[in-house]
């Protein structure tokens, strides 16, 4: 039953095969028994999620289900859920229960779907390899050796072990597409202002996107009818039409003109890498795809702004874990300094700890014009990298990460080179773009993905693009040895 | 040395909406403790603000009451500094973009003159919550009922010089919002609290000195103390050839003494940028336009109105015209009487007694403004003398009814003016009182006038409505014949 | 752009954040690294350039002056350090 995707587990439960308590328990059995070897959940809302499925199998018995009802998922445990912990991976809200849900999760709850649990991820959404949990790493589904990329780790690695079929997340500089790629998963990242914010633990507000982790671009499509919603209590939330993302999936692509940016193709991008890449682009050729070389020319200086505009956000956005009204806070303060000070130096860990201490110099007196004035100048001329070269294709396609999953501890001693780890998927987060990542072959037993970019609140089109090359290939069937 | 001093007033005044500045909860005054602090208020993780379109309208609306340019595009940031009062670690405020530019005001000074005080901008914010001290065995307790309150921060000029012009400033602004209706006004309840900014430089000097900041003054009287105070210290250091630190101090009302803040040690750098969750607030000129249309006549332009259409003089007027309520309670009764003048003598002299007596504002007077017109309509027409008057007035505000002309002659006090009957009311008076009139007739013509003074009582009392002018002549006449 | 060891004192102490002796000179070099990444952004023409906060160029909502919300102390006190008497308890704050 685990190896279901969404979209059968809605058809199954429509003709009766099994019911949501079915699929609930046996997936609940499972968590149980293979998380303990990764690592992928928080905390599992095991009570919660047999009363959901009960409740859902009794609206489809009343004539009342949607297509989610009674389809089993998971949180990123950055969404807040009511009366459930809600940690964003940090020891500073290792203690705190939401007083309230996250509009993602209400979206899904009135659908009806089944909730498992909360997903690990690096600490505040901040780190590419999930290693900056306060609740410890998740493994790679893959390679046990091997990090399952970050932020959203844990909802990458329990979809790709078959744990969930599906599970929320969100990407500030590639944190849904990057351990996407690295766990051999579909990573869709929408466009700004496309999903709400409410109820999201902020990391960066102008960045931070909440999109999906599914197995197929089809239950992508699926999530993203859920997930999308004009929500009024997001002021940068567009008020716009969400389509049926499913409708457009099986719609030719004859004729598509898809764009690789030079700069995603460098050289110091392993051979074998980009071959995985260039292999998928002639899949697309030969469904009629057009393709074009197009130039990106400050996409080198996207991760050095991204740097400086995510980090000065998130100094500001964290300023509220400060131990007074909820959270984590020190034994005996002194004085309120000493409150302030040492909840705070105790409950974030260092990488949480240095961004917002770059962010904090950054906006600092006297520096602001050169670090943060500037990157919002350099973030404006990024984005007319891609005005641009909208102008002339309909997607742009490169390399997910610049390598597939790497070891533990291999880049955790240097912050920067962890960095570049978001290379390729920064840029679109600055730009505010939909961006998705898509198995596309494997190096060395380990998956690569394929990075789609689409024009702003066109995410119709790149899910478009993924399902017809998902229909083409069977990368994304692929599972983890000993998964299957 | 002789010095000149230079203030500049830094007033924050909080918006009369229902619900916060960016979340739905109400800003009631005087809830128990937290039971108005929403998720947003509280700076829970995960929430978000959204803008309060009567903030705006009120803001707007305030710029063009000083005459101020109009931000069509303003901008939120975020002020960043711990403090338990500020759930967020940051104040969102406005920077850059103020939604209210360059404005002005006029204030008037003792000697009548008029004085333009230009304002440099006014700010849409937050209001912070509240630090309590007392009665958590040690501790402090944090209400943040207050916090998200809409504000306006409106910062003058550095161009007043004295505390007495810093006062009338604070007076003057505090008049037009509360004429607005964007501010209630409350000082006591902390709805505008004035921060001023003191700095003193030798005359003739371009330069400005150090200046310190006096916290949240929260009454007019204790802007000019507290100024005065600040001089007075900064005076001496400055004549003993030492320096002004510049920091945040705080007034002690009952010691008349400044002193420095202990909480603004830690040296701040408030690390402003744009709010990255709030979008720019765009306006237009048709917007503008609209709130213009909704703007009262405000004191300056009443004031003149009372002056140069209706006679009153300079002081009347600016009384007068200085509270929206006060203006409106005596304008519509002088429509009704007929006489600016009589209305201004009447509500500056009795209304005004009953307000302090009573210690109520002007709505809550048990007189309404329709009733005290119809009282001075029957002044002038002579049915009512100014005794009688008095006594509806009381009877009003004493709640004993209300209907004027019901009370009129429920009291009996229909002044009679009929020369006949008075004739008749005196000629007892004199038969009645044989001593006081031997008294009067003994008494030298010079000083007859003052003795006549009795008889005139008396026929009062005898008939509650005699037209006093009636009695006098009445009275002459008779004493006259004897 | 290096950063000195009471540079980065100070920064911790802007921020509230306790840092341990012993990890300041990690923090140190690891601060001067990310710093020395982000100064790449110099060498840019940004000349007339308006500086971009947010992604798309949308404007701010309005929102009606209508009170929505409900008193929900308990279950909002619920989850904090300390309380008493409905405000939340922190160390006496001096003015």
């Amino acid at each position: 039953m685990h190896n279901k995707t969404i979209a059968e587990i809605s058809r199954d439960l429509a003709a009766g095969e099994y019911s949501s308590t079915e699929i609930t328990t046996d997936l609940l059995a499972r968590v149980k028994d293979l998380d303990k070897g990764l690592n992928s959940f928080i905390t599992v809302t095991e009570e919660q999620a047999l009363a959901q499925a009960k409740a859902a199998d009794e609206r489809r018995a009343a004539g009342n289900a949607t297509p989610w009802t009674g389809v089993p998922m998971a949180h990123k445990d950055i969404f807040c859920t009511k009366g459930v912990l809600t940690t964003c991976g940090s020891k500073m809200l290792s203690n705190f229960e939401a007083p309230y849900d996250a509009t993602v999760v209400e979206n899904f709850n009135n659908a009806g779907a089944v909730s498992l649990g909360k997903t690990n991820m690096d600490e505040f959404a901040m780190g590419s390899s999930n290693e900056t949990s306060y609740f410890g790493p998740v493994k790679n589904p893959w390679d046990t050796d091997r990090v399952p990329g970050g932020s959203s780790g844990g909802s990458a690695a329990a979809v790709a072990a078959r744990l969930v079929p599906g599970a929320t997340a969100t990407d500030t500089g590639g944190s849904i597409r990057q351990p996407a790629a690295l766990c051999g998963i579909t990573g869709l990242k929408p466009t700004y202002g496309r999903v709400s914010r409410w109820g999201m633990i902020a990391f960066a507000s102008s960045l931070d996107q909440a999109g999906t982790m599914t197995r197929t671009v089809e239950d992508s499509a699926m999530m993203m009818n859920v997930m999308a919603s004009f929500d009024k209590k997001d002021s940068t939330c567009v008020e716009r039409d969400v389509p049926d993302y499913t409708s457009t999936l099986n719609d030719s692509i004859e004729g598509m003109t898809i764009g690789l940016p030079t700069e995603y193709f460098r050289d110091d991008i392993s051979a074998e890498m980009q071959q995985q890449v260039r292999n998928a682009i002639a899949e697309y050729e030969k469904m009629g795809a057009k393709v074009k070389e197009i130039s990106l020319p400050n996409t080198h200086l996207s991760v050095p702004t991204y740097y400086v505009v995510a980090p000065a956000e998130c100094s500001a956005n964290l300023s509220r874990m400060d131990g007074v009204r909820f959270g984590y806070r020190c034994e005996d303060p002194k004085d309120i300094e000493d409150l302030y000070c040492r909840s705070r130096g105790e409950g974030f860990g260092n990488e949480v700890k240095r961004r917002i201490m770059v962010g904090a110099y950054a906006l600092s007196a006297g520096f602001y014009d050169a670090y943060y004035k500037k990157a919002q100048q350099v973030r404006r001329l990024i984005k007319n990298d891609f005005v641009e070269a909208f102008k002339d294709v309909d997607v742009i396609m490169s390399p997910t990460s610049p390598t597939p999953a790497f070891k533990f501890g291999e880049k955790t001693d240097d912050p920067v080179a962890m960095y570049l780890e978001d290379i390729f998927t920064i840029a679109t987060n600055l730009a505010g773009l939909p961006g998705m990542s898509v198995p596309c072959g494997q190096v060395n037993n380990l998956p690569v993905g394929l990075q789609l970019i689409g024009n702003y609140f066109d995410e119709a089109r790149i899910l478009n693009a993924g399902h017809k090359f998902q229909q083409a290939t069977d990368w994304h069937l692929k599972a983890p040895q000993g998964i299957e | 040395m002789e010095w000149e001093v230079v203030i500049g007033l830094e007033i924050h005044a909080q918006l009369a909406t229902k619900s916060k500045i960016f979340s739905g909860a109400s800003t009631a005054y005087g809830a128990e403790a937290n039971t108005q602090a929403c998720a947003v208020d509280l700076g829970l993780p995960g929430v978000l603000p959204v803008f309060n379109e009567e903030a705006l309208r009120m803001a707007v609306k305030f710029g063009l009451a000083i005459d101020a340019e109009i931000g069509l595009k303003s901008v939120f940031d975020r002020k960043n500094y711990f403090y338990p009062d500020s759930p967020k670690g940051y104040q969102t405020t406005q920077l850059h973009h103020p939604i209210v530019g360059m404005g002005h005001i006029d204030i008037e000074l003792d000697d009548g003159e008029t004085r333009r005080i230009n304002v440099t901008r006014a700010h849409l914010e937050e209001d912070a919550g509240k630090s309590v001290h007392e009665g958590f065995s040690g501790m402090s307790g944090i209400d943040l009922n207050r916090a998200g309150t809409p504000l306006i921060e409106i910062v003058s000029e550095p161009e007043l010089r004295t505390a007495k012009e810093a006062a009338a400033y604070f007076k003057k602004m505090h008049s037009i919002v509360t004429y607005l209706g964007v501010c209630d006004g409350d000082l006591s309840q902390g709805s505008m609290r004035c921060d001023c900014n003191v700095s003193l430089r030798p005359k003739g000097q371009e330069e400005f000195g150090t200046r310190t900041e006096i916290k949240n003054v929260n009454s007019f009287r204790n802007v000019e103390r507290a100024i005065n105070a600040e001089i007075e210290r900064q005076m001496d250091i400055l004549e003993d050839g030492g320096v002004i630190l510049q920091e945040t101090r705080l007034y002690d009302a009952d010691k008349n003494e400044t002193r420095a803040m202990r909480s603004k040690e830690v040296e701040n750098d408030y690390r402003y940028f744009p709010c990255p969750d709030l979008l720019p607030v765009i306006i237009d000129q048709d917007y503008v336009d609209a709130v213009k249309e909704t703007l009262p006549e405000l004191p300056d332009a009443k004031k003149a109105r009372f002056e140069n259409d209706h006679g009153l003089s300079a002081t009347d007027a600016a009384v007068l015209a200085a509270n929206r309520d006060l203006a409106d309670f005596f304008e519509t009764a002088a429509k009704i009487a007929g006489d600016y003048k009589l209305t201004a003598n009447w509500v500056q002299g009795d209304v005004s007694a009953a307000l302090n007596r009573l210690e109520v504002g002007i709505n809550e007077l048990n007189i309404t403004a329709e009733q005290l017109g119809r009282i001075l309509q029957l002044i002038k027409d002579n049915t009512l003398n100014n005794g009688g008057a008095k006594e509806v007035f009381n009877a009003l505000v004493e709640g004993k009814g209300d209907d004027v002309d019901g009370l009129v002659d429920s009291l009996g006090l229909k002044q009679v003016s009929d020369t006949g009957a008075i004739e008749e009311i005196v000629a007892q008076v004199l038969v009645d009182n044989p001593k006081l009139v031997e008294g009067y007739l003994a008494t030298p013509e010079e000083k007859r006038g003052k003795a006549m003074g009795p008889f005139i009582g008396l026929t009062r009392k005898a008939a509650k409505g005699v037209n006093p002018q009636v009695v006098m002549e009445v009275l002459k006449k008779k004493l006259e014949e004897l | 752009m290096a950063l000195d060891q009471d540079q980065v004192r100070k920064i911790a102490s802007l921020a509230r954040l306790q840092i341990d002796d012993g990890q300041i000179a990690e923090y140190q070099t690891n601060l001067t690294n990310i710093l020395d990444l982000v100064d790449q952004l110099s060498a840019a023409d940004t000349d007339g350039i308006d500086p971009m906060a947010h992604p798309l160029d949308a404007v701010q909502r309005l929102r009606a002056d209508v009170v929505t919300e409900e008193n929900q102390r308990e279950n909002f006190q619920k989850i904090a350090p300390a309380t008493e008497q409905g405000h939340y308890l922190v160390p006496r704050v001096v003015e």
